[in-house]
């Protein structure tokens, strides 16, 4: 009788990447519907053309490579890439811009280094960041919330989609009758013009815990994310380090003086801590692997947001915290190696 | 029921699905003496035994037929009465595939007994040393797998805290502790008094997993009516690699086997339940190890069970003993599905080591899928009972950078494979460590190898170099001693005239047949 020799062991793994992006992916589906209902249809056009960018690339790219192009492709990296890149963008980008983010997230932060598993930044934030530095104007182009008449003109689906495909708003609208600051922007230059934060925070724009539309776009974010951690995608490590490491400086310093200081709930509910929190820091890939190593990496992340926000030129941070942690990861990974057993500690 | 006293977690491990309920509905059956026995030399940790039988003798069942050439060895014994037919070589069941020297007996049914070992019923008045012989005269070795000569390790010396009996049978399809426990642990309480009388120890836990109520509520009914109160049955719970003596020793007593040592250094001494047993037999009964359980199992298999066989018996007697192979049968392992490698065919024997045969069909089996780059998730980490970090091991593994393996403390890995089960990107990972730490063997060995010749090459050098300086010195000395002379003619002349004399008195002294020599 002849039988088929396998190598210990023989049991198979429960889960793939692919399952691993994919419910990354299911997990963003109720922020997504959440974002379009406040902010209109904008991120399914970012997502289109960056998904479709970033496939691409990644397509050539691993053709030029001579890597099985199938192969990887269905691992649904480049698609997870590309829709978080396609969160971090304001609603009305034009699609070069989106497709200019998206090419350099695949091509220069993820293939150059050799592709899945060998890039030391965040691909999305990397794209992102470019975007930001290269286009700061239209990356400050954001949508209040709809319904709550803030702006005096708001797009509909086709004008949305005009705005995307042209970068010109229909005949007769001016920019800053459509657009407006993202709360901690605007928190942030009425602070910056001697205002309290209570003042800042006194408009209609304001709800219970951040701004409206976009608390209830951090809470679905966050319930996506802690889906994942139910299903074990992520572990709790990163995410609760970064709200900590966000969290206990903005309390310090909100209890040292409200007035200039916005409070860690308006920190965690109004800007992108929650995506950074739950889905952008928790990338295994650029973040430190051993589970000590996850808490330092997840808190100086958080650390960073906070000193970015509330010290530096930008009004969010999350991407350039997730940048400068990815830098220090190398470094973290070694001096937190847990005990191995039978050793001294 | 299982007391549960305090128990500690060790670090990762998995929850497997146990594959053991088909092969547990069926009591142990008895597999029928083969027309043909193969007993290998080496089925045991150790220096392959020497024969001490020749082609042509005749042997009965339990009679020595090799000894064991070092302190780390066992004696084999015919497994049953017969004549031996041919020493030589033949597949046997080890991962390399490769044949090893067997002794072959051909066995004449009459099963014959041979009475060399007196029972020891009065084992409690002997002394340990007489104990440990008899334990070595009857080949016991470790029968979880590992198959270290039982007798070394009761050399463990005095002052151990607690025996421990390992029946924390965790791995997939493997139930052969399982049901030893449920139908023969009088048999194994026996044992374990005469494993403590031997070793001194007080104490003694039998670690049942809690997915085995059966064997726990057999071992403590056992126990109670045995009246031995020092035993204590601890129900564990089920987590793949608890049955590892390292991650068992950490569950029962939150202590840690230091890396490099062994239980002993730390006060505590595991053998598995099925080795207590056999050290019973040979003690009480003076019955050397000729057969041991053997879970034959899985969807290739007819009707899976457990089968007490000869050692020595073909794996295809044995599996015609469970019902024969079905229609779905295609791989075939020895061990269970995380450990158990791959046997070449059903040729080869039954050994003191194999405590399961998996007949898989392809479903339970299914062939890798193709891996994937790591991607860092750690998952491996939080499964390996090491607390290894398998991703940076890998990454070291395929940058070959061995120093790094090392730093990393490769050579503490088990190889028990939960890295693998876990892994996200179906990376084979075992197999990259089990690769990397014959590398580091090997260039071990080179090391050695090249310190030798180096140290040789060297030794040689500082002889031919003290040679040179001795010589060296000697004419230096002369030249001196010539040199301190030179400026003065008178005394260069006395030495001169020192030697002459010395020469003539020599001479004159050879003629007179003195013999002696006054210089």
């Amino acid at each position: 009788m002849q039988f088929q020799a396998t190598s210990p062991p023989h049991v198979r793994p429960r889960t793939s990447v692919t399952r691993v992006m994919g419910e990354v992916l299911l997990a963003l589906v109720p922020a997504a519907a959440a974002w379009v209902w406040y902010f209109g249809p904008g991120l399914i056009f970012n997502m289109a053309v960056a998904v479709a960018t970033a496939v691409a690339c990644e397509a050539a790219i691993l053709a030029l490579r001579k890597r099985p192009v199938g192969l990887h492709l269905a691992d649904l990296s480049a698609v997870v890439t590309a829709v978080l890149l396609a969160f971090a963008l304001p609603p009305l980008t034009p699609w070069w811009i989106t497709a200019t983010g998206a090419a350099f997230a695949i091509i220069f932060a993820k293939q150059v280094y050799g592709g899945l598993g060998y890039n030391p930044f965040n691909p999305a934030m990397a794209g992102y960041v470019v975007l930001l530095v290269s286009f700061p104007e239209v990356m400050t182009r954001w949508l209040p919330p709809q319904g709550l008449d803030l702006a005096p003109a708001s797009l509909g689906f086709l004008d949305t989609l005009r705005v995307t495909l042209t970068g010109g708003l229909p005949a007769g609208m001016e920019w800053d009758a459509v657009t407006g600051a993202t709360p901690l922007d605007d928190v942030k230059t009425q602070v910056g013009l001697a205002r309290t934060v209570q003042e800042a925070t006194s408009g209609p724009l304001y709800g219970d815990l951040g701004a409206k539309g976009w608390e209830w776009v951090a809470n679905w974010v966050a319930a996506g994310g802690l889906w994942l951690l139910w299903r074990r995608v992520i572990r709790w490590h990163i995410p609760v380090a970064f709200i900590l490491g966000l969290c206990v400086p903005a309390t310090l310093f909100w209890l040292l003086d409200s007035g200039i200081h916005p409070s860690p709930a308006f920190h965690l509910f109004s800007g992108a801590a929650m995506l950074g929190a739950f889905f952008i820091a928790t990338d295994p890939v650029s973040a430190a692997t051993s589970p000590a190593g996850r808490l330092v990496y997840g808190a100086g992340i958080g650390v960073l947001v906070f000193i970015i926000r509330e010290w530096g030129g930008y009004p969010d941070a999350v991407a350039f915290a997730v940048l400068l942690m990815n830098m220090a990861v190398p470094a973290i990974d070694h001096f937190t190696r847990p005990r191995t057993y039978g050793h001294a500690g | 029921m299982a007391e549960t006293p305090r128990l500690w977690k060790f670090h990762g491990g998995l929850k497997l699905d146990s594959r053991t309920s088909r092969a547990t509905t069926e009591p142990i059956a008895v597999a029928p003496v083969p027309s043909r026995l193969v007993l290998p030399l080496s089925q045991h940790i150790g220096q392959p035994a020497e024969p001490v039988v020749a082609v042509g003798d005749r042997v009965l069942r339990g009679q020595p037929v090799a000894r064991p050439r070092g302190y780390v060895g066992a004696k084999v014994h015919a497994s049953s009465s017969g004549q031996v037919v041919e020493i030589g070589l033949h597949p046997v069941p080890h991962p390399s595939g490769l044949s090893a020297p067997c002794i072959v007996i051909e066995t004449d049914g009459a099963d014959q007994r041979w009475d060399g070992y007196e029972p020891m019923p009065n084992y409690a008045s002997m002394s340990a040393p007489d104990l440990r012989a008899r334990v070595r005269a009857a080949g016991v070795v470790g029968l979880g797998g590992a198959a270290f000569p039982t007798a070394v390790k009761l050399g463990a010396g005095a002052g151990l805290k607690l025996l421990i009996l390992n029946g924390a049978e965790c791995e997939p399809y493997i139930c052969c502790d399982d049901m030893l426990m449920r139908q023969r642990p009088e048999e194994i309480i026996a044992g374990a008094q005469v494993l403590m009388h031997t070793l001194e120890i007080e104490q003694c836990a039998v670690a049942v997993e809690a997915d085995m109520p059966e064997a726990a509520a057999a071992m403590e009914e056992a126990r109670k009516r045995l009246g031995e109160d020092r035993i204590q049955v601890v129900s564990v719970p089920a987590l793949y690699p608890e049955g590892g003596e390292r991650q068992l020793i950490k569950v029962l007593t939150g202590e840690e086997v230091p890396a490099g040592g062994v239980p002993p250094d730390i006060g505590y001494l595991c053998h598995n339940v099925g080795t207590a047993a056999a050290v019973g037999r040979a003690v009480l009964a003076g019955e050397p190890l000729i057969s041991r359980v053997v879970t034959v199992t899985g969807a290739g298999v007819a009707s899976p069970r457990n089968v007490e066989v000869r050692l020595g018996t073909a794996v295809a007697d044995l599996i015609a003993a469970a019902g024969g192979y079905t229609e779905q049968a295609r791989h075939l392992l020895m061990g269970g599905a995380m450990m158990g490698f791959p046997l070449p065919d059903d040729s080869v024997p039954v050994t003191k080591a194999m405590n399961c045969v998996v007949v898989a069909s392809a479903e339970e089996i299914r062939p890798r899928k193709p891996a994937l780059p790591c991607i860092r998730c750690g998952e491996c980490a939080g499964a390996c009972p090491a607390r290894l970090l398998p991703q940076q091991l890998y990454w070291h593994a395929r940058a070959g950078e061995l120093d790094r393996l090392d730093e990393y403390h490769l050579f503490d890995c088990i190889e028990c494979g939960c890295c693998d089960v876990a892994c996200p990107s179906q990376l084979p990972l075992t197999q990259y460590f089990r690769y990397a730490k014959t590398e580091l063997w090997a260039r071990e060995r080179d090391r050695e190898r090249s310190d030798v010749a180096r140290q040789r090459f060297e030794a040689r050098n500082a002889r031919l170099e003290a040679d040179k300086a001795a010589r060296r010195k000697k004419l230096d000395e002369k030249t001196r001693a010539l040199k301190k002379t030179e400026g003065d003619r008178e005394a260069r002349q006395q030495l001169i005239d020192d030697v002459l004399k010395k020469a003539r008195a020599r001479k004159s002294g050879e003629d007179a047949d003195t013999g002696g020599d006054s210089a």
